[in-house]
């Protein structure tokens, strides 16, 4: 085989490279399941790395880094929830400006910071399940963020599936009226889940500056995962397990990039570098297409692509991106 | 319960929908609320069930004055809907549509409601799989789940809206003898409908509503032609026709069935000919927008052939119609025939596409000559979403070819005062006396018997009566449009 490729290892640097993408991808997928799209994904990030960065540096604390991140993407959240929900303002623009604003926001107050030595949330190995073989290694051999990442996805599951408040969520985010009917406040639920899913993007910031890349600069490394969070929620056909299996997915190509560079050293290295957001477009470009006219009757033709079809076609909640109208 | 309506207004700016209804509805009895569409039925009980809120007006329930300000205030008095369109979660499973909304703990049991869920399917001989997503069920399975939801929360008084709509008659059987239950067991049951036949079956009571008011009220047994006299009135129609010379075939469906509006089209074979002007009655939805859209090649059949003068149609493109000379209105005037945002103007230019540059002037003079002749209150430049509906009519009417072989117009004079509808249908009937014929919707039977050569009554997606003017009458017509042949 290859020289120097450890299959451990690599599943190792995937868990720990895809905290941060799939705090965010949870988050925003919750939010989308109330209905809301919130565009500003990924300037908050950067705020939010840059508010838990200068946080832990000057207060010693990793925690109250965290916690900052999480109030700053909770505070972006909420304007989004204010401005489309309360206010009934088109989500995409609102998004949009703010995720401009908050990223050069970022880079004007956190200019005097950028490049000094921060705190970083190191390995902390759990006693016992890390001493095992494989999965040790692979799962319980992180920081404690990555820890968090894993949990959240058992957790965001239990909570949409399991839950009587996830249910609640779920409803408003397919059909507001039905849910009015039958005494759920559609917008009340609407800004809850803006704003908690704000928090959780606020924290992969947060993964981003204390933990996965460490530090703070202009460019921040973590500039464009956003956008790459978003894709991964529709790839994820809003279903907080399949959107973190993408954001593993995109975790895994970007590792064996670096791979590929030294198998192929004749390649230039920036294909390797880039190669896989065509390849993330390519996959979200089949998992929609799906929903076509036409690849439902060319999958009517062939059992074997009527099982795939079935598997990939997920529409999105019914009611995203929608105002209420109120008479 | 016993639940009393006085004196309800429910008003949309200057529309009425309610105008000062008294009601009451008792505890063990099945009452009807009967009534055309637009008669403020759905509004009404949408009032009642707290999702619409009154203008003014008193409701008693168990002589206790109450206000519901939402949904919920109505259910906490044991009040539930069921909607036209079930309002449910197609997503969703069929257990998660019957929990939502329901009283239950942080993390439910499933099983619990699994098993009430079962019971309640039992009891009122339902058949439903608890783990199939909703939008896989029928509309009478999803309105069978919201009846179990409902019985499960609770509510004492059922309010139904038009709820054999779409369902198969096996579904309308087993709903009818759930309901009939339910009304034994001292539920009061409210049943919303258009069809004579439902509240005959079914009702103990019924009250009728027309144009927003009580028009009458009976008791079992009925008198089918006072209810039919308390729905649509006696108006005398007043008999001006020209009558026109038939000429040749024009439009020929054959065994035509598609797909599309509420009901689709189902078995339509129809032939007419150049010169002659057939009105389509039916309740709005019935399958007579289907009909002229199959006709103007807009909508495919999906079994069947359209002929135009003779020639095989079937397949081709509204365009292709175009070209036989085939023409169609739609009755949504803002949406489907003229562009919010351009002026009379710019709509003329359209139509003449000749060029890739536009000759502002040129549109702008053909423009004057249009609105000159078609007596439009308008000018060249003036947006067309500024003009009133008579006028955005008359400037659609005069944007329709000179000497169409079919034209096709969905409800060409709604919303037009007495005078756009005459001039409107002088128009009309010189194109007709042109040799071209004229196939129009309309939800005025009056209208209908005043202009037209032919009429085909539609219920349900079929033809079920195709009558001339001089052997029918209002009140038969009305009878047909409600399902009595």
């Amino acid at each position: 085989m290859m020289d120097g490729f450890d299959m451990l290892l690599v599943a190792s640097a995937v868990i720990a490279g895809a905290a941060p993408l799939v705090m965010a991808t949870l988050g925003e997928t919750l939010t989308e399941r109330a209905g809301v799209v919130n565009l500003s994904l990924d300037g908050t990030i950067v705020l939010s790395a840059m508010a838990a960065f200068v946080v832990a540096s000057l207060s010693g604390s990793l925690l109250a880094g965290f916690a900052v991140s999480a109030a700053v993407g909770a505070c972006v959240a909420a304007l989004v929830a204010l401005f489309s929900v309360r206010l009934g303002m088109s989500q995409v623009a609102v998004g949009f400006v703010l995720t401009l604003m908050t990223r050069d926001l970022a880079y004007f107050l956190g200019s005097q910071y950028a490049r000094t030595e921060g705190p970083i949330s190191g390995s902390a190995p759990v006693p016992v399940l890390s001493g095992m073989p494989v999965l040790g290694q692979v799962l319980f051999n992180h920081s404690v963020p990555v820890y968090l990442s894993m949990i959240m996805v058992a957790f965001a599951w239990w909570y949409l599936y399991r839950t009587s408040w996830g249910l609640r969520l779920r409803c408003v985010g397919e059909n507001m009226e039905a849910a009015y009917a039958r005494g759920i406040d559609p917008d009340l639920v609407r800004v809850v889940y803006t704003v908690a899913g704000g928090a959780l993007v606020g924290l992969s910031g947060a993964a981003f500056s204390l933990c996965t890349k460490p530090g703070w600069g202009q460019p921040q490394g973590c500039e464009g995962s956003g956008w790459i969070a978003l894709a991964l929620v529709i790839f994820g056909a809003w279903h907080p397990v399949r959107a973190a299996l993408g954001a593993y997915l995109f975790a895994f190509l970007q590792v064996m990039s670096i791979h590929f560079q030294s198998w192929f050293p004749d390649v230039p290295a920036q294909v390797f570098q880039v190669a896989p957001f065509p390849l993330m477009i390519f996959l979200l470009a089949v998992s929609t297409l799906v929903h076509s006219e036409e690849a439902k009757m060319l999958a009517e033709r062939h059992p074997l692509l009527r099982i795939l079809t079935r598997g990939l076609a997920q529409a999105p909640p019914l009611s995203l991106g929608k105002a209420r109208s109120r008479d | 319960m016993t639940i009393a309506l006085r004196s309800i207004h429910k008003h949309y700016g200057d529309i009425r929908a309610n105008d000062g209804i008294d009601l009451v509805l008792r505890p063990s009895t099945v009452h009807g609320i009967l009534g055309e569409n637009g008669a403020g039925k759905s509004t009404l009980m949408k009032i009642l069930s707290g999702y619409v809120r009154k203008t003014s007006g008193t409701i008693l329930v168990d002589s206790e004055e109450v206000d519901f300000k939402n949904p919920a205030e109505a259910a906490s008095h044991g009040i539930g809907m069921l909607y036209q369109d079930p309002l449910d979660f197609p997503p969703l499973t069929v257990l998660e549509n019957f929990m939502a909304g329901q009283r239950m703990k942080a993390w439910p049991d499933r099983s619990l409601f699994r098993k009430r869920l079962a019971g309640l399917c039992r009891e009122m001989g339902f058949d439903l799989d608890p783990e199939t997503p909703v939008v896989r069920l029928t509309v009478g399975e999803r309105q069978q789940l919201e009846l179990a939801r409902h019985l499960a929360a609770g509510r004492r008084v059922l309010i139904l809206d038009e709820p054999t709509t779409g369902i198969s008659s096996l579904q309308k059987d087993v709903l009818f003898s759930a309901l009939r239950r339910l009304s034994s067991g001292g539920a009061t049951v409210v049943l919303v409908s258009h069809k004579l036949e439902d509240v005959e079956t079914l009702c103990d009571e019924v009250t009728v509503l027309k144009k927003g008011r009580v028009s009458g009220s009976a008791v079992r047994p009925f008198s089918t032609g006072a209810l039919l006299e308390m729905m649509f009135g006696r108006e005398p129609a007043p008999p001006l026709r020209k009558g026109h010379e038939p000429g040749a075939q024009a439009l020929f469906l054959e065994g035509v069935h598609a797909h599309g509006g509420r009901t689709g089209l189902a078995q339509c074979t129809v032939k007419v000919n150049r010169g002659e002007v057939v009105g389509l009655a039916g309740l709005e939805g019935s399958g007579q927008d289907v009909f002229l859209r199959v006709a103007a090649g807009l909508t495919r059949p999906t079994r069947g052939r359209v002929h135009v003068s003779r020639k095989d149609m079937t397949g081709r493109d509204h365009h292709a119609f175009k070209t036989m000379g085939v023409a169609f209105q739609p009755a949504a005037r803002l949406e489907e025939g003229l562009i919010a945002g351009l002026s009379v103007a710019e709509h003329c230019a359209i139509l003449e596409r000749s060029s890739f540059s536009l000759d502002l002037d040129a549109s702008a003079s053909l423009a004057q000559e249009r609105i000159q002749s078609f007596q439009v209150a308008a000018r060249p430049e003036s947006p067309v979403e500024s003009l009133s509906g008579g006028n955005q009519q008359r400037l659609l009417l005069s944007f329709l070819p000179d000497d169409p072989v079919l034209l096709l117009l969905e409800n060409p004079t709604r919303g037009l005062d007495r005078e756009s509808v005459r001039w409107v249908w002088e128009r009309l009937d010189a194109i007709a006396s042109n040799g071209a014929a004229i196939v129009f919707s309309s939800s005025e039977i009056d209208e209908i018997l005043m202009v037209s050569d032919r009429v085909l009554v539609f219920f349900e997606g079929r033809i079920i009566h195709d009558v001339r003017p001089e052997d029918t009458d209002a009140l038969m017509l009305g009878k047909a449009i409600a399902g009595r042949v």
